[in-house]
């Protein structure tokens, strides 16, 4: 057991430090480099050679990714290009609000995904299951970026309930931040809901279709005793690593839907970056976001180890 | 009719077609159950056997329905019964043991707790006369500390121990009735007697009915008071299990118990022809009508009721069951006996072979450790002659397959060589083995569900070998593929067949065929029939013997199944953890003396009689490894001599018979001791 | 049995029977002719359109839906109308070639760590997994920044990063494929790796590759509209739904329709897909609501 949960550790840990070498390889082949892209015409004479001097981009590669590598372990991910600001100083108010949105997102999206998934499998192929089936179809394969603009549409600029845009400085307090993010939140998680509840309907019909549940209902079980001890855990078990990979890709969604709605989180960091040419600062955004998704699932294969007797007290290979 | 517990009339049970026609799977179902009886049902796959049972517990699977007739339980219909009400009587009243016990504990529950909630819900009990209870429960089912038992999830018990606590389940409601759904089906043969035993006892104890479904005729031998033949959805023979296994008077059940190869009658059993009807497939007649041979017009238009006979106690649904009311089964008539052949020319050698299955775990492999100390398979010596049929026979987990698998290049022999037609050592891996030597060695697998790709035709299936070996192409490919095909009885008409189109008997044909179109010289045959319905057991075996009459093959044939392996077999190895305990001819290993494993195993066959009981001589201990040193089958010895067991590996004994035994015990005093009892 | 009379069928049949079974059920038959539409659509717009998709006329700017502009006019004059049966060619033509690439190399690449497992297949789920574990929308916005937005830099770009996730699905699929006793028979025949890939694996694996292959198309889609609304996909003038919903987005207040009408266009090709695929899946006898959008 120990030697299991030291190895998915190790192993996530293996995954970053090949995402820091994709990313950090990464921009090194492509074309040019921090300097020419950022100094664009300029590129040339004194100027190219001062920024080189500035990032140390006249050492080997290898020296650079060391010493950089060195740098993001201690949590310093060095200075960005356009303002020459520390990147940490840029990444920290950002980080909070992203998490903001997503950890809202999540604990919003999770319970009301169980909610349908398992009345859908409990209902199957009745009305309940129908609507709320064809509704998540329709949820799952919208874009952030068309719901969010919709919703701003109808609920913001036809119905005047609620602000359309996010208007709040960077280094607003979470109480102030509460009631903008509400329509960001339902963008955000309209996807991931629709996704993780369908996954959990067809977990808990394969569940229901199971020996040992026909042998629960001869035994004489009561139907609702029977869905919450003999079903339930049973089949929201494999769905705790299928809704990690979610969350992880609602991280995705959450960069358009923070566009849309100008909202200051991590999203529009990475836009402004891009459009920048600003790597060192799109370098610590890969890092930062790989983590967030590497933990994420680390903490869903732990959870399962832990929930799940069979591997509990099983030596079983990966 | 007082002491009736459950009478069913005319339960029909169907299904629609995606074509919206109406197909019964039951057909017309009439019975009643007695107080303290226990009844077989018995058929083959797809006869509507387990339909039934679970009918009788008001449950109807998804997607069938009734379509007519009742399920009575004390003359309350179960079938039109609410569910609140059914929660009262499954359980409490009707209580099921399942086929998979392994797959009908819910797996993350902890056994104590699953009985438990039985007891919770069937009895008055509180909370520490329920922890008592359980307790009692587990001892009733002889699982060996019940307080440590209860704490355990299902996963951590074996396959017989799971099942005991299946029957402490069903147990806990004081059910009057207990409904077996093939409850020893994929045990080993050791716990399936010990299993059944058990049964025997509980139903003496309690004095409850049983309701037993199996296709297993020797299982169902042993333990009902009356046995219930189905076939293709319906009944056709009812009766007290004497009359029925000894004069059996519908044609099916006269075939079937012939087609059942037996251990006091070797040779290869007579063989049925067909096989089970699908659903809705007959439209008039008698369903039997195709594969009888005692039909005549009538039967082809008219469907036969079942009739009940006064003098015999028997219901039967044959309009000629009279021509079959005299005729006593007697299998020496029938029976086959095979005459093999063989050339005293080894063809297969096989000397100091281990096997080791053992992977390295993670941590080892960080400190470069090999524990191979204690390999799987050990010390295999078998010499095979041309011609000759040899079986390997032992429980799961003896090796047999591991050994078969090895002899096919799939597996790497970690000690020893295997040298084929005297000189030829075979390559330890695959990818170096001669093309020539890779031709003449094929193989037959247990399940053609899996040994066939679905997504390949028949033709193609069998064409494989053809074109690899023979480089066949074009007429030439198809017109040998048609002689294969026709080799094993399946006629052009199969070539654009896929596997799913076929019944299971045909696939195995198929299978057959493929490894026959290789033209080799010896066909490794892994547990064969053992995944058909028993009539399509006997032809296959026919088949197989036929065949090696015509090319000469020679077979080495692995089997758990002592019976189909006296059918078939020249010679037999019986294997241990890996380990031999005793080779001979095949009629003396079925003699005294035998290696007390022998001895344990053959007294835990099955026989299709009443009369012939399963003697018990070792514990259905199951054990997870061969042990360090010391003769391999010390953990379960019913004759261990003392600590010489422990320490010291067998020498080899020649029996008087020319069987080899590897026991400490002498010979003689093995003899002696095994004839007593 | 059923199956009595079924023969064999060539490909060509195999396929129109899928179509069938998918087009039996309501969603399925939705599905299909939506995609069929939109297909269609896509080939043959350019020949009616009616007006010109760059022409910029100020004087017509934001002009409601009327006889004329059935759709109205966008906030530089250009026809909604014109613009949106125009807006998903590129957003077709690119994911399409693009899922055919994640298909191909991503299938490829999934059967052979399959067979091959052991170190190689290791190292290259480890590489795998770390892809994965980059958001997707950051390494498309760092590729198309560096590399430009030509179809040519998009379609490889999109293959290459939504066939990491069929890598799994085939390698899946082919371990479960692998255990099965005929490709033990096929090894023990001593048929070559190639020969058991081709024969005996492929078919078998086959639909499920194909329908994650479908799926994918669909994330494609919904991330190549998100780069374009993000203004790194398609540049303008060409008409875009992503692009045509960004542009328009700001001025929604008045001129609502400029955004509804690409968002119909795009809503309703994605959900046709979907459809689609799901009932794809459905007909091949595969669950596709238990897959995780990696």
């Amino acid at each position: 057991m120990f030697f299991l949960v030291l190895k998915r550790i190790l192993l996530g840990l293996i995954t970053l430090f090949i995402v820091s070498l994709i990313t950090f390889s990464g921009v090194e082949v492509l074309p040019g480099d921090a300097c020419t892209t950022y100094l664009e015409r300029e590129a040339y004479g004194a100027a190219l050679e001062a920024c080189y001097e500035r990032l140390g981009l006249n050492t080997p590669a290898y020296e650079r990714y060391i010493s950089w590598a060195a740098g993001v372990l201690q949590g310093d991910f060095g200075y960005s290009l356009s303002g020459e600001m520390r990147i940490n100083d840029v990444l920290g108010p950002r980080v909070k609000n992203s998490m903001v949105l997503a950890s809202a997102s999540i604990l919003i999206g999770i319970p009301i995904a169980l909610l349908l998934g398992i009345i859908t499998a409990l209902w199957r192929d009745k009305l309940p299951d129908i609507i709320i089936s064809t509704v998540t179809i329709f949820s799952m394969t919208i874009p952030e970026f068309i719901s969010a603009t919709l919703l701003i549409l109808i609920v913001a600029i036809w119905l005047e309930w609620l602000p359309g845009i996010v208007i709040v400085p960077t280094g607003v307090s979470i109480s102030e931040l509460l009631p903008n993010i509400i329509l960001p939140v339902i963008a955000i998680s309209m996807i991931m809901t629709a996704h993780m509840a369908r996954m959990v309907r067809s977990s808990v019909i394969q569940v229901m279709a199971s020996d040992y549940v026909q042998m629960a209902i001869l035994k004489g079980v009561p139907y609702w005793k029977m869905v919450f001890k003999h079903v339930l855990p049973n089949a929201l078990l494999p769905a705790i690593n299928v809704v990690a990979l979610t969350i992880a890709w609602l991280l995705g969604g959450v960069v358009v839907t923070e566009v849309v709605f100008n909202y200051p989180g991590l999203g529009r960091l990475v836009i402004e970056s891009i459009s920048n040419r600003d790597l060192p600062v799109v370098q610590a955004l890969a890092i930062i976001l790989a983590s967030i998704y590497v933990s994420i699932n680390l903490i869903a294969d732990l959870m399962t180890l832990m929930l799940n007797p069979r591997l509990k007290s099983l030596q079983i290979k990966k | 009719m007082d002491n009736s517990v459950q009478t069913i009339n005319n339960l029909t049970i169907g299904f629609t077609s995606q074509k919206g026609e109406q197909i019964s799977i039951l057909k017309n179902i009439s019975t009643t159950i007695k107080k303290g009886e226990t009844v077989g049902i018995v058929g083959e796959s797809g006869s509507g056997k387990s339909t039934l049972a679970l009918a009788m517990m008001g449950y109807v699977k998804h997607g069938l329905y009734t379509i007519s007739g009742e399920c009575l339980f004390h003359s309350n219909n179960l079938l039109e019964m609410k569910n609140k009400d059914l929660e009262n009587i499954r359980g409490r009243k009707i209580a099921m043991i399942p086929q998979n016990a392994g797959q009908s504990l819910t797996p993350n529950l902890k056994i104590g707790y699953q009985i438990d909630e039985a007891l919770k819900l069937h009895t008055d009990l509180k909370k520490e006369e329920r922890d008592k209870k359980i307790s009692e429960l587990l001892n009733k089912v002889r699982l060996p500390s019940p307080e440590i038992m209860a704490q355990r999830y299902p996963h951590e018990l074996s396959g017989g121990q799971q099942q005991r606590v299946a029957v402490a389940m069903a147990l806990a409601g004081n059910p009057e009735l207990l409904l077996l759904d093939e409850p020893t089906t994929g045990l080993d043969v050791t716990t399936q007697a010990h299993v059944l035993e058990l049964l025997n006892f509980i139903a003496k104890d309690t004095g409850t009915s049983m309701v037993y479904v199996s296709h297993d005729l020797g299982a169902i031998a042993q333990v009902s008071d009356r046995i219930i033949v189905m076939y293709s959805g319906e009944i056709v023979l009812d009766g007290p299990v004497r009359s029925i296994l000894k004069n059996p008077i519908h044609p099916y059940t006269f075939g079937l118990l012939k087609s059942i190869p037996k251990l006091t009658s070797p040779g290869l059993p007579a063989s049925m022809s067909g096989s089970q009807p699908q659903p809705g497939t007959i439209k008039m007649g008698c369903s039997f009508y195709k594969r009888c041979n005692l039909s005549e017009d009538k039967c082809k238009n008219n469907s036969p009721n079942l009739e009940y006979i006064d003098d015999l106690n028997t219901s039967v649904r044959c309009f000629k069951y009279k021509e079959l009311i005299n005729v006593k089964e007697t299998n020496s008539d029938t029976v086959k006996s095979i005459n093999n052949d063989i050339f005293q020319n080894e063809i297969l050698d096989i000397s100091k072979v281990s096997i080791s299955y053992a992977k390295q775990k993670f941590i080892d492999q960080l400190l470069n450790k090999v524990d191979d100390s204690n390999p799987t398979v050990q010390d295999i010596n078998i010499n095979i002659n041309k011609g000759e049929t040899l079986a390997l026979v032992g429980e799961s987990g003896s090796g047999k397959s591991t050994i078969l698998k090895s002899i096919a290049g799939l597996l790497k022999t970690k000690d020893g060589m295997i040298k084929f037609d005297k000189d030829n050592v075979l390559s330890n891996d695959l990818k170096t083995r001669d093309p020539g030597f890779l031709r003449a060695i094929q193989l037959i697998f247990q399940n053609p569900d899996e040994s066939l790709n679905p997504n390949h035709t028949v033709e193609e299936i069998v064409s494989q070998p053809l074109r690899l070996y023979f480089g066949l192409k074009g007429d030439e490919l198809k017109q040998k593929i048609i002689e294969v095909l026709e080799k094993v009885r399946l006629g052009e008409f199969y070539l654009t067949r896929y596997p799913r189109q076929l019944s299971g008997g045909e696939k195995q044909r198929v299978a057959v065929a493929r490894a026959f179109a290789a033209k080799p010289d010896i066909i490794l045959c892994d547990e064969v029939t053992s995944a058909l319905d028993v009539s399509v057991q006997a032809a296959v075996l026919n088949l197989l013997q036929e065949l090696k009459e015509d090319f000469g093959t020679t077979y080495i044939f692995v089997s758990h199944d002592l019976a189909v392996v006296r059918a078939i077999s020249d010679r037999v190895a019986v294997l241990y953890q890996g380990r031999l305990c005793e080779i001979g001819p095949s009629k003396n290993v079925y003699e005294l003396p035998s290696h007390p494993y022998t001895e344990v195993l053959l007294g835990a066959a099955l026989e299709p009689d009443p009369d012939i009981k399963p003697k018990l001589v070792a514990e259905d201990i199951v054990e997870e490894k061969p042990p360090e040193q010391g003769c391999s089958f010390q953990g379960r010895c019913p004759r261990i001599l003392g600590d010489i067991c422990k320490t010291d590996v067998p020498p080899w004994q020649i029996g008087e018979n020319g069987n080899s035994i590897r026991c400490h015990i002498k010979v003689d005093d093995l003899k002696k001791q095994q004839s007593i009892n | 049995m059923t199956f009595e009379k079924e023969q064999k069928k060539n490909n060509l049949q195999k396929i129109f029977e899928v179509i069938k079974t998918m087009a039996s059920k309501p969603s399925g038959l939705i599905g299909l002719s939506i995609l069929l539409f939109h297909v269609i659509l896509a080939i043959t717009s350019p020949l009616y359109a009616p007006y010109d998709f760059k022409a910029i006329d100020p004087t017509l700017m934001l002009q409601a839906p009327s006889s004329e502009f059935w759709f109205g006019t966008d906030s530089l004059g250009r026809d909604v109308f014109t613009r949106t049966i125009l807006g998903g060619r590129t957003a077709l033509t690119v994911t399409f070639f693009g899922s055919l690439i994640a298909l191909f190399w991503g299938g490829s690449l999934g059967i052979f760590c399959g067979l091959v497992g052991g170190k190689i297949d290791d190292v290259v789920m480890r590489i795998i997994d770390a892809f994965l574990s980059i958001p997707w929308i950051l390494a498309m916005l760092l590729i198309v920044s560096l590399l430009g937005t030509t179809t040519l830099v998009l379609i490889p770009a999109l293959g290459f990063f939504y066939g990491k996730g069929i890598v799994r699905v085939a390698r899946a699929a082919t371990h479960d494929v692998i255990a099965k006793d005929f490709i033990v028979s096929a090894r023990a025949r001593g048929h070559s790796n190639l020969s058991i890939i081709w024969n005996e694996i492929l078919p078998n694996v086959r639909d499920a590759i194909m329908v994650e292959g479908a799926m994918r198309w669909s994330w494609m889609l919904l991330g190549f509209s998100s780069l374009s609304f993000l203004g790194f996909g398609v540049s303008p003038p060409t008409p875009d739904w992503g692009l045509m919903i960004s542009n328009a987005r700001g001025l929604m207040s008045f001129a609502y329709w400029a955004v509804l009408a690409p968002i119909f266009g795009l809503s309703s090709l994605i959900i046709g897909i979907n459809l689609t695929a799901d009932a794809f899946a459905k007909a091949l006898g595969i669950d596709r609501s238990t897959k995780a959008p990696v």
